[in-house]
């Protein structure tokens, strides 16, 4: 599969705030990627050099095959950008806004694709009310309805979910997976792994203008332990007891009033070991389940780390 | 061809605006207006004898087209600066558009607005006694003259408004060439000002613009300061237009990391 985005050591600084410090990835063509990191980890300014906003101070950066700072404007037929907050024109109407953007991407018929568009996105009871009146949602939509005329083939969505309510942001999520399935690229940033864990199929960790991490969120999974098994006893002092049968062998990584968490390395032989200490101190647990690993346990513990590092 | 039909997209879009704020054009057209009253009504009988043999509405008529325009193009600055606030410019920045349009659809909006604004305040004139010897070539000189000014100061407007860091102060520049139409022979004559003024007066651009206008309005000629008219607002133009281009091709707009 061709790249569609390909970006090597890429590094950008405003004044002295280096934002960028070398930040590598490539994105096959007809994927989602998503972007994961917290407020001002670079995110944005990774979408602002992609998209042709602003210049990179080092490194290469190709998107649909076209060096971005080279040929920006090659760049700009294939790509579309929704931003953070909606870029939508608050004066005039939802179905002049659909044109304007239609004439300015020279569509044969932008009065035919502003119909299409605002039927797609339930827009249509609202096409000729100014956007100044519209709910956030609606301009969301709007805004991403905007981005798909011209029917670019890699679209950015920055943050495209913050401020939603859960149902819009469903909306959103479908249209995502609507558009993947349609060959589109897909290049989103999040701050939420719950929805990186949703919809992406490559998922790149940013966190102080580095990637500390990326690919599939099951292959980010596999970096935290999954061999975290949870405990229920019967009372406290079977808890206890159990406690100092493991604790030599195995890290208890949490405990409350009558459960306990016991770190494995996450082989059977490890796991059966640990019931065959309690069974032969005579504990019988009352119930118990394997921990999945979240996004949220891999996001935590890369940060952590990084953070200790610096 | 696509820079001028984008051109025309972005003039469509801006025209819209003006059309849909009517706060805007109440403004630009009443302010002008209303001043053309006062001095006509209330200190155009003190002041008449000072402009010999000009009626004194005939005399003013084009310093009060002069602020129409420049009440006008501070709205152009103050447009623009919304669309760079509110991040729709960074939509177009990323699309295949050619980027001189973004600019020059707001130049032509702003034009035709003001050739617009002129028109109107030019029949209240009319209304209260304006007559004007000129013939039609004249008049097409005199609306050439218009549009020249227009341009030149648009362009400044959007220098201001790509420069200014909010939407409030994009459009105060023009508070100042306000200003400068009243130290100018606009309403009363420079020969009644004190010396110093009077210098100043005489010598800044707006002088030979206003002149040519009334002579081309009163008295059907070009007058002696044609050139120099046309030379001060072509050269602002030229001026402006470059230095409005550098400024969007320096400018960062993007504020988030």
């Amino acid at each position: 599969m061709e790249a569609a985005i390909a970006v090597s050591d890429l590094k950008k600084a405003y004044k002295r705030n280096v934002v960028l410090k070398g930040v590598d990835f490539t994105i096959e063509s007809g994927t989602i990627f998503a972007l994961l990191g917290s407020n001002g980890a670079g995110k944005t300014t990774i979408i602002n050099i992609l998209t042709t906003l602003i210049k990179a101070d080092a490194g290469n950066a190709t998107v649909g095959g076209f060096d971005v700072a080279k040929s920006p404007n090659k760049v700009r037929q294939h790509i579309s950008l929704t931003g953070q907050f909606a870029a939508v024109d608050d004066i005039l109407t939802a179905r002049e806004n659909l044109e304007l953007i239609g004439d300015l991407r020279h569509v044969s018929n932008s009065v035919q694709t502003a119909v299409d568009l605002l039927k797609k996105f339930n827009l249509t009871d609202a096409a000729d009310r100014r956007v100044a009146t519209f709910s956030g949602g609606m301009r969301r939509r709007l805004d991403i309805a905007m981005s798909l005329i011209g029917n670019p083939s890699i679209i950015f969505l920055d943050e495209p979910t913050n401020g939603l309510d859960p149902e819009a942001r469903n909306d959103m999520w479908q249209t995502v997976r609507t558009l993947a399935k349609n060959g589109t690229t897909v290049f989103l940033t999040t701050q939420y792994l719950e929805e990186a864990d949703e919809l992406a199929d490559t998922i790149a960790v940013l966190h102080h203008g580095t990637i500390i991490a990326k690919g599939t969120a099951n292959e980010l999974k596999s970096l935290v332990p999954g061999g975290l098994v949870k405990f229920t006893f019967h009372d406290e002092e079977q808890l206890i007891a159990a406690i100092g049968v493991l604790k030599n062998e195995f890290e208890i990584t949490e405990r409350d009033h009558l459960t306990l968490t016991v770190a494995t390395c996450g082989s059977t032989t490890q796991i059966a070991k640990v019931f065959i200490r309690l069974r032969d101190a005579k504990l019988e647990p009352t119930d118990f389940s394997q921990q999945i690993p979240t996004l949220d346990d891999v996001f935590f513990k890369l940060t952590s780390n990084k953070t200790e590092e610096n | 061809m696509r820079a001028l039909k984008d051109t025309w997209t972005m003039a469509k879009r801006s025209l819209r605006h003006i059309v849909r704020s009517p706060d805007t054009l109440i403004t630009v057209v009443l302010m002008p207006i209303a001043l053309l009253l006062m001095f006509v009504y209330i200190l155009g009988g003190a002041l008449s004898h000072q402009t010999g043999s000009i009626k004194y509405v005939d005399f003013i008529t084009p310093g009060i087209i002069v602020m129409t325009v420049i009440s006008g193009i501070a709205y152009a600055a103050f447009r623009l600066n919304t669309d760079i606030q509110k991040g729709i410019i960074n939509r177009f920045r990323t699309m295949p558009v050619a980027p001189s349009s973004i600019l020059s659809g707001q130049a032509l909006s702003s034009t035709l607005s003001n050739l617009f604004s002129s028109v109107l305040v030019l029949a209240v004139a009319f209304a209260i006694g304006f007559r004007s010897s000129a013939g039609l070539v004249e008049w097409l000189l005199f609306a050439a003259l218009v549009t020249l000014l227009t341009l030149a100061t648009t362009w400044m407007a959007i220098f201001f408004g790509l420069w200014a860091k909010s939407a409030e102060g994009a459009g105060s520049f023009s508070y100042i060439l306000l200003l400068l139409i009243f130290i100018s022979p606009s309403f009363v004559p420079t020969s009644s000002m004190t010396p110093v003024l009077r210098g100043f007066a005489e010598n800044q651009p707006f002088t030979p613009i206003i002149e040519t206008m009334r002579s081309l309005l009163t008295t059907g000629t070009t007058g002696n300061k044609a050139w120099l008219a046309l030379v001060w607002s072509a050269g602002i133009l030229v001026v402006m237009y470059a230095l409005a281009i550098w400024q969007y091709k320096r400018k960062t707009f993007v504020t988030t990391i």
